[in-house]
């Protein structure tokens, strides 16, 4: 049975057709990586699966594990096993960061009928999962975000990731702004959450996220779909020959959209 | 200003007819006070929409209605209970429907340099005193209706002397109750801290509910040299009241005031916050929030004088509105000639919640001064669309997510609060009363 299954997806954006047919399946513990040129709808991909306003369906269906996720609203997604880690996580003063994943999970549990943590359960899971993705106790009590560096909010979101165990994780860029040791640590922290019962969509511009996160399939998004799928070796073709080769086998694609020119 | 008195409004006909009952003190000079106001007042009758500083809170409906005198015999004996503020241990004086009452009151064993008294004690032990702040000439100045109309009937009140160095460790406790519908009742707060001396005053309103009474309560603060006041505002009067609170503070050298206000009830609230830093490094900051729903209307007017050198003042004001409610804030600095060194900081923050709220914001800086440190802004807006949809992919509820959003905008006008426990109640009050619903985690 597919966990994730989009079929023929097109999605406006401001008026702006962004996704034009995009479809992907995928099953229980695979690891899907998305790679394609910018603007060609990847972080449209994501934004549209975690249900943000502004991102108007127009044709085509999501469905996760049987539901129709886009009748559901974001919150509901979430606990649902939706999770999307920002390209761009925001930063929100006045809310303890602790504070604010306790709400969210507890919040989780209460729509799936489980009982909530109080708060010596809760700090016991939060120790646990700190093993997974270190961050300091001095960010932990900090406001969500607020003053990190661009590496410690890309780790926030992976702990967080931890504390709420998603079924469906859709890492958005998550490599970008990082250097190379920070993208090992995050890496580091997404391989001890991969498991037979959880996939991952990691949405990235460059090959080298996926020398850490090594992924079932790739797939190339471009002009709003999926135009080609293999294994890791399409991502290596991609670092060494860029996206032009594929006017060739596409040439349906304009050649603005596979330069990664915005139109 | 013939034609004025010949056409009395509803609610300055009420004044007139009520000002009868009211008992003389027997003091010459206080009883001569109170009639000149009272004749102020009938001259004058309540602020109209052209006058500046009333142009964004209109006193037309209020001008209609007449208020009754105090039923005093009701007042000294109905059954309350007395509202509790955790981390708010220290001594507690009473008002209920103006009127002081000891038996709910808790004044013995007060802490060595801590006076309090009602008014009417501290007028019959020694009115000397009082005699500038009650005096007519020196309210005469600035006054307005409101402050005349206070001076000439406020019988009660309280008065509040720390004795120079005393250090008042416990947070007094002064709470208004409001029982009675319809009535109008009139306090006056005289507050003098000593030189070093220490003291917190929490000041208290309450109502019962749909208690649609008029309040008007009139402070002096006096902070000697290096003295230290702590003044915690919590307004949670019933949601039909009117209340007018004005306060006034004089602070001397290194002297420090810290108000932290809370604004949570009425229908219409008028409160104005006024500091004179008089001596050379005496500082004042103010914190304070609203948060407003329905058709409430809360009018909040601070003004800072700097008129010493090197003086400090930072005030951070926060404003949320939802339902037609509307909020009204003025805050201005004024920096004197010579108060050189000065460095005044303001910032007030809002939050509209709906369409249909408003919330108008004036910040105001005059400089006479040459080397000054001053910044200001104001800003009003919505919640942030991208945190809500954080908090929202997380799994968090978009009522609640609101909510969360809209407390931890508030909270940085409490988070200075050095009292734990009474900060963390301020937050939960809030919390209730924020429009959007509870936060519960």
């Amino acid at each position: 049975m597919h966990m994730l299954k989009i079929d023929n997806l097109h999605a406006r954006v401001e008026g702006k057709e962004i996704l034009k047919g995009l479809s992907l399946e995928i099953k229980p513990g695979e690891v899907h990586a998305i790679m394609g040129p910018n603007g060609a709808g990847k972080s449209t991909l994501g934004n549209v699966l975690s249900g943000r306003e502004g991102y108007e369906v127009t044709a085509g269906s999501v469905l996760f594990n049987g539901r129709d996720l886009l009748a559901l609203e974001p919150e509901e997604r979430a606990a649902e096993g939706v999770f999307l880690a920002f390209q761009y996580p925001v930063e929100i003063p006045g809310v303890n960061n602790t504070y604010f994943l306790r709400a969210a999970l507890n919040a989780q549990r209460k729509y799936r009928g489980e009982d909530e943590l109080d708060s010596m359960r809760f700090l016991k899971l939060v120790r646990e999962k700190l093993k997974i993705m270190q961050i300091s106790d001095e960010l932990l009590h900090r406001a969500v975000n607020e003053g990190f560096s661009g590496g410690e909010k890309k780790r926030n979101e992976i702990f967080q990731m931890a504390v709420l165990e998603p079924k469906l994780a859709i890492l958005d860029e998550t490599d970008s702004g990082l250097d190379i040791d920070a993208l090992k640590q995050v890496a580091e922290g997404v391989n001890a959450l991969r498991s037979p019962d959880r996939s991952f969509v990691v949405v990235t511009h460059y090959q080298r996220l996926l020398d850490y996160i090594e992924p079932d399939f790739v797939h190339v998004l471009a002009g709003g779909r999926i135009v080609e799928s293999g294994d890791k070796s399409l991502a290596l073709k991609l670092e060494e020959q860029g996206y032009a080769w594929l006017a060739d086998a596409h040439p349906e694609l304009a050649k603005a959209e596979l330069a990664g020119e915005r139109a | 200003m013939s034609e004025t008195q010949a056409i009395r409004t509803p609610f300055v006909q009420a004044v007139l007819d009520s000002s009868g009952t009211a008992d003389t003190s027997g003091i010459a000079w206080v009883d001569a006070a109170r009639r000149d106001n009272l004749a102020s007042f009938a001259a004058t009758g309540l602020p109209e929409a052209r006058n500046e500083s009333w142009k964004y809170t209109s006193l037309r409906a209020l001008s209609q209605r007449g208020f009754a005198p105090v039923d005093l015999k009701a007042a000294r004996t109905v059954a309350v209970d007395v509202p509790v503020l955790p981390g708010v241990t220290g001594a507690r004086m009473v008002f209920v429907d103006g009127v002081f009452r000891t038996d709910l009151s808790a004044l013995e064993a007060l802490p060595a340099g801590l006076t309090l008294q009602s008014l009417p004690d501290a007028l019959a032990a020694d009115p000397e005193p009082l005699r500038f702040a009650l005096s007519a000439r020196h309210r005469h100045q600035a006054a307005d209706a409101f402050a005349h109309l206070n001076a000439a009937l406020a019988r009660d009140g309280v008065v509040v002397k720390v004795a120079a160095g005393a250090h008042v460790a416990s947070p007094v406790h002064i709470v208004f109750i409001s029982t009675q519908a319809g009535v109008a009742w009139h306090a006056r707060a005289v507050v003098d801290v000593g030189q070093g001396a220490h003291v917190t005053l929490v000041e208290h309103h309450v109502g019962l509910s749909d208690v649609a009474s008029l309040g008007t309560l009139f402070a002096d603060y006096t902070l000697r040299d290096e003295a230290v006041l702590d003044l915690v505002l919590v307004q949670d009067a019933s949601a039909s009241a009117t209340l007018i609170r004005r306060s006034h503070a004089r602070v001397g050298a290194r002297a420090v005031g810290t108000v932290h206000a809370v604004e949570l009830g009425g229908a219409l609230v008028r409160h104005e916050l006024m500091a004179e830093l008089v001596g050379e490094a005496g500082r004042f900051d103010s914190r304070g929030v609203f948060a407003l729903k329905a058709r409430q209307h809360v009018d909040t007017q601070m003004e800072v004088r700097h008129q010493a050198r090197d003086t400090a003042s930072d005030a951070l004001w926060r404003g949320v509105a939802d339902g037609r409610s509307r909020g009204v804030f003025r805050g201005a600095i004024v920096v004197a000639e010579g108060a050189d060194g000065s460095d005044a900081a303001l910032s007030n923050k809002n939050l509209l919640l709906s369409a249909q709220a408003e919330i108008d914001t004036k910040p105001e800086l005059e400089i006479y001064a040459d080397e000054v440190k001053a910044a200001h802004g104001a800003t009003i807006g919505q919640l942030d669309e991208r945190s809500l949809f954080y908090l929202r992919s997380r799994g968090i509820p978009l009522t609640q997510a609101r909510s969360l959003l809209t407390l931890a905008f508030c909270r940085a006008a409490l988070s200075s609060l050095p009292n734990e426990a009474l900060r963390e109640h301020l937050g939960d009050l809030l919390v209730a009363h924020l429009p959007t619903g509870p936060v519960d985690a």
